[in-house]
């Protein structure tokens, strides 16, 4: 499966670097698949309002009513018939790729079980509600969907009467089955809405509208491709006769053809199989989970940072329980804590110039902890030599740097970017662990952890607690983006910056002998200018 | 990259998307039934006779009833399988027994059948039995009909109206 994983996870890390050529970041399409489905539903919502209006309900003018919208009303309804076929299309265009990608960057199991359980449904549903659509234009592709999906429906012994006897012959069709059929295509689409909502509960900050830029570009390639391409009926549905040729949309109906052709078990048997495989594969095989953050109330002013840097909604913040004189105090879910360390990141005690207490954060990783990232730094600082030291913090869902440490080249590995809290930046530097820092980790606006690298630069950036010293040369720190097939990419941005440090004037921040850092410290340095 | 360059790209990039929409959407064409050739569909659904016969009830026995459940006849709920054929030009082309739906076996038998025959005069015989009787059948039609091309030709059985249907 990890096999697999990979062959999706650098297909689609490939794609997104391309598109990262050409579209700005936020714009980028590979990393608002979410956002764009949304917008497309909303798409299909509103043009589909608007052709309701004017079609026919009845069997037998439902044809003549799509028509007079796309040739007598072109301008506007049918214009609106198009974007409701192509943003339908494109729902499920993004909607696939979306699930692989998710699957690739194996956001699917662990505590993530819950998103990808509740978006399977939804992709049933965009099927179901897409191809009871194509029912409603009753022409030769409504016959052929119509026949086609009810006699496969019949293969279950469930119903008393086949369904696909209401298309025998022409006086055989009832307006009011079609009135189910209208239904149906309605109720559907609203049910999966519903659906898309608790899909989106454990995620906080959820993005669900596309950047503006992005969004009127959508909209007006739809624009154009509706007027150079409108969606068209083909021959009006007539039960007398088989319909030989059939446009189909192989988005929505490509497995037809397949339900003619193998027998109606094999069908089935494949279907069941297909969808139990999905439900059942956030533990296949389960995800081996770290263990959630912790709270140290000690350490805890209830500042409740962690609480709104958490990208899972994964910490509450309650009254405080320890009678100290702080108003709150966070909890943490660990049903919903996929260990990401963001939470320590943001903590304002997690700061690695303490030497007077232990460094026991206010909230932190057990399996990581912020002392022990101090320990693995200064460690490896220590053995780091020559003019132009980098000290590399890489998260694990970057790319893998064990043949990128040299003796000039430290590797310290991170849950996520975002749980670097900035005072280690400051901290390796003034205490001349290297003459340099870069920080990498996932594809820049494709975090793993949603909001890590967002974070982390906002609070270099100063805009976002804790925020990074002033005193931090910002030439001595680097930060190179490159996801997890990005190896070279960032040897070669090591290789820049290692050429530029090495053009740079000595640290002046730091003590010209290279001691240890312990044998430096007598005071909580830098614990007041977060 | 130059801005414009990456202008031109997103361009590119959004036709390219709009070509593979619009061309996927209705695009290649599926050709779901071959040229020549016409469409015979066998479709019904209907009640055999009941595997027991009704009795009627002696009014003694109505009286022993619960007042709620009185009812004239004494029927079983098992229906038989109705026993299907259809032969095209003298060929057999569907023989059948249908059971009853149902888990008590006691709904209507299903019959669900597409044939695909060469466009041209056929000679269709179809036959139905739903009785008891050991042979024979109880309903038989036989038409003679030329099919044209890309025709579809039903046929539906309903007992009340006489038999099969050719519509």
């Amino acid at each position: 499966m990890s096999a697999v994983r990979w062959v999706f996870r650098s297909f689609f890390d490939l794609l997104e670097k391309w598109l990262g050529r050409i579209f700005p970041p936020e714009w980028n399409p590979m990393l608002n698949l979410g956002a764009l489905g949304f917008f497309f539903y909303w798409i299909i919502t509103i043009s589909g309002i608007y052709i309701y209006i004017f079609f026919d309900t009845g069997v037998n003018n439902a044809y003549q009513s799509i028509e007079y919208m796309t040739h007598e009303q072109w301008y506007l309804a049918g214009i609106m018939r198009s974007f409701h076929r192509y943003a339908s299309d494109l729902l499920v265009v993004v909607m696939m790729i979306h699930m692989l990608r998710e699957f690739g960057r194996d956001r699917y199991r662990g505590v993530r079980w819950f998103s990808w359980l509740t978006g399977v449904p939804v992709v049933a549903m965009v099927f179901v509600a897409g191809i009871s659509g194509y029912w409603l234009v009753w022409d030769k592709l409504a016959q052929y969907v119509a026949i086609a999906s009810t006699e496969w429906l019949d293969l279950l012994p469930i119903f008393g009467e086949p369904i696909a006897r209401n298309f025998l012959s022409p006086d055989a069709l009832e307006s009011r089955f079609f009135t189910l059929m209208i239904f149906m295509h309605i109720a559907i689409p609203l049910i999966a809405l519903a659906f898309l909502w608790i899909h989106l509960q454990r995620v906080t900050k959820p993005r669900i509208n596309p950047p503006r830029g992005l969004a009127i570009s959508v909209f007006l390639m739809l624009l154009a491709l509706s007027l150079i391409h409108p969606a068209l009926s083909q021959p009006p549905a007539n039960l007398a006769e088989v319909p030989g040729d059939i446009g189909l949309d192989w988005f929505y109906l490509s497995l037809f053809p397949l339900m003619e052709t193998l027998p109606g078990s094999i069908t089935w048997g494949m279907t069941l199989c297909f969808v139990v495989i999905l439900f059942a594969m956030p533990w296949l095989p389960p995800l081996k989970r770290a263990e959630a953050a912790v709270v140290h109330l000690d350490n805890c002013n209830g500042c409740a940072r962690c609480f709104h840097d958490c990208p899972y909604g994964a910490i509450e913040l309650i009254a405080r329980t320890d009678g100290m004189a702080f108003e709150r105090e966070p909890i943490v879910d660990a049903e919903k804590c996929v260990a990401c360390g963001l939470c320590a990141g943001s903590c304002p005690t997690s700061i690695p110039f303490r030497r007077m207490s232990d460094l026991l954060p206010g909230i932190d990783l057990p399996d990581r902890t912020i002392a022990s990232l101090r320990d693995q730094t200064e460690a490896i600082g220590e053995q780091l030599s020559g003019s132009n030291r980098i000290m590399v913090f890489n998260c694990d869902h970057g790319p893998n740097l064990a043949k990128i440490k040299s003796d000039s080249i430290g590797v310290v590995s991170l849950a996520c970017v975002g749980q670097l809290p900035p005072s280690f930046i400051d901290y390796v530097i003034s205490r001349d662990l290297a003459d340099g820092v870069m920080l990498t980790g996932c594809l820049e606006n494709s975090c793993d952890a949603r909001f890590g690298i967002e974070w982390i630069k906002q609070r270099i950036a100063r805009q976002r607690d804790p925020h990074l010293r002033n005193r931090v040369p910002r030439e001595r720190l680097k930060t190179s983006w490159v996801g997890a097939t990005g190896g070279s990419k960032l040897r070669k941005a090591l290789e820049a910056f290692s050429k530029e440090l090495s053009r740079m004037q000595p640290n002046t921040r730091t003590s010209s002998n290279r001691t240890s850092p312990k044998t430096k410290i007598g005071q909580n340095e830098g614990e007041s200018d977060a | 990259m130059h801005k414009l360059l990456q202008y031109i790209g997103q361009i590119i990039c959004f036709a390219l998307i709009a070509i593979f929409i619009g061309y996927f959407s209705n695009r290649p064409v599926y050709h779901q039934f071959p040229e020549g050739k016409a469409q015979i569909k066998l479709a019904f659904a209907h009640g055999a006779a009941r595997e027991i016969d009704c009795r009627r009830l002696t009014s003694k026995e109505i009286a022993k009833l619960p007042p709620n459940k009185r009812r004239p006849n004494n029927c079983s709920r098992e229906r038989i399988p109705i026993h299907i054929q259809l032969t095209i030009d003298g060929e057999m082309i569907y023989d059948d027994l249908l059971i009853a739906t149902g888990l008590s076996n006691d709904g209507p038998g299903r019959a669900y059948q597409k044939i695909t025959v060469s466009a041209g005069e056929h000679i269709i015989n179809v036959r139905l039995r739903d009785s008891k009787r050991e042979s024979g059948f109880d309903y038989e039609t036989t038409r003679q009909l030329t099919l044209k091309a890309h025709q579809n030709l039903a046929i539906d059985f309903k007992a009340d109206t006489g038999g099969f249907l050719f519509r």
